[in-house]
């Protein structure tokens, strides 16, 4: 989605949002997301107004001071930037090393659930390609267990193995109990990762 | 698009069933709650989270701007132990591989960025002073952008500093150009040279001014 994005030429306009409407807004994220209400409050006091960025494509992008933390496509799923989500796993206590992070970090509570492709698609995943199955199936990677199956269409945040922050967003083309059946082609889109044109976008 | 938000919904009230017992989790453990959100630590050199550097295209950089700024870090992710652990789960002559993709892309990125350079210091800027009627003119100054200004504010800039009116404009080629009302050629060149407020880093031997008269019959 933000592969190419320039914001003097994507972005259409600025607006501050209605109280009215950011309540709303914070209503949908905190049903949509697993966020605790004083996490939310932390990373979005009341007190700030929202700022609505339209961008092409129907793509808008809610900032605070500037600095976006959200967006979301037509009046699908709200998606937290990556910044965002960084700041929120920080929120939780962070094991020290690597190898503790790795079977903490599959309980850990996440505001987007998780999942986790092998280091060899990271490379990929960095030059802005979609997921394949092989990915998650793969000994490195991770898919909820089949009790708490993802159905497709679900905005999840993509690990990497061995590393403790998110790498990008998606959203799951496929039910994660048939990425694990079908386990060929795509599995999850991607939205936005590190070192997108919206990654590169610190304040707008 | 609509569909799916409705698919959307359908499924997060299917996946709510476990977000229940695990906004309760934390309540377990809970000093985390009200802590700030705290910043993680990202790489000055490619902006990427510092354990995300070794893909970026400036890796030995990288390596010497968190040995500066982060020792503990830099001994977590590039000592010998890491090193090896990270190679786990991949076969030797993959890690080899990718290993030389790695020095590949960075020697790739780095000629990119050398010709970038190039490519604006040799990039230029024309002052051009247009006769708008016999005794009147205005000037286009042109290629601004190339050097990283901001041209809405270098034209707030000319604008405050002459009284006059300058705008931003596309020039039939499309690009975009300041236009400056009065013949103020000479003052810009003189502003860019002395590097006025925010028109820095423009060599002058990069500016050339030039004069169009419109041509009438």
């Amino acid at each position: 989605m933000f592969k190419k994005f320039q914001s003097s030429t994507d972005i259409s306009g600025q607006t501050p949002v209605k109280s009215s409407v950011q309540r709303s807004i914070r209503s949908a994220v905190l049903e949509q997301w697993k966020i605790e209400p004083e996490t939310l409050e932390a990373v979005w006091p009341k007190k700030e107004g929202l700022v609505l960025v339209k961008c092409r494509e129907h793509i808008s992008i809610y900032t605070i001071h500037g600095e976006p933390i959200f967006f979301q496509h037509f009046d699908g799923p709200i998606y937290p930037t990556l910044r965002l989500l960084h700041k929120c796993l920080a929120l939780y206590p962070i094991s020290q090393t690597h190898s503790q992070r790795l079977t903490i970090s599959l309980t850990d509570p996440y505001i987007l659930p998780m999942v986790r492709v092998d280091r060899g698609a990271i490379r990929f995943l960095l030059a802005g390609a979609h997921m394949m199955c092989p990915g998650f199936t793969s000994k490195g990677g991770y898919l909820p267990p089949a009790e708490e199956g993802l159905a497709a269409g679900v905005p999840v945040a993509i690990h990497a193995e061995g590393k403790e922050h998110a790498v990008g967003v998606g959203i799951t083309k496929l039910g994660t109990e048939e990425i694990k059946r079908v386990n060929k082609g795509v599995g999850v889109e991607i939205v936005t990762y590190v070192g997108d044109d919206l990654w590169a976008i610190q304040s707008l | 698009m609509p569909a799916k938000k409705n698919r959307d919904k359908g499924d997060r009230s299917a996946t709510t069933a476990d977000p229940i017992p695990a906004t309760s989790e934390p309540e377990g453990p809970p000093p985390p709650e009200s802590k700030p959100p705290v910043q993680v630590l990202y790489c000055g050199v490619c902006t990427f989270p510092v354990e995300y550097c070794e893909f970026g295209s400036s890796l030995t950089r990288c390596k010497e701007w968190l040995q500066e700024h982060d020792l503990e870090r830099f001994n977590k992710y590039y000592s010998e132990e890491a090193l090896h652990a990270k190679i786990g789960t991949l076969s030797l002559e993959a890690q080899s591989k990718l290993e030389q993709d790695t020095a590949k892309k960075e020697a790739k990125a780095e000629a990119k960025a050398d010709a970038a350079l190039k490519k604006k210091m040799a990039s230029q800027v024309t002052i051009k002073r247009i006769e708008r009627n016999k005794r009147k003119h205005v000037t286009s100054v042109h290629g601004l952008e190339a050097f990283g200004i901001d041209l809405k504010k270098a034209a707030k800039q000319f604008a405050s500093k002459f009284a006059t009116g300058a705008s931003v404009t596309k020039n039939p080629q499309g690009q975009e150009e300041i236009v400056v009302q009065g013949d103020v050629s000479d003052e810009i060149f003189e502003m860019i040279e002395g590097e006025v407020g925010i028109l820095k880093g423009i060599p002058a031997d990069n500016v050339e001014i030039v004069e169009e008269k419109t041509k009438k019959n």
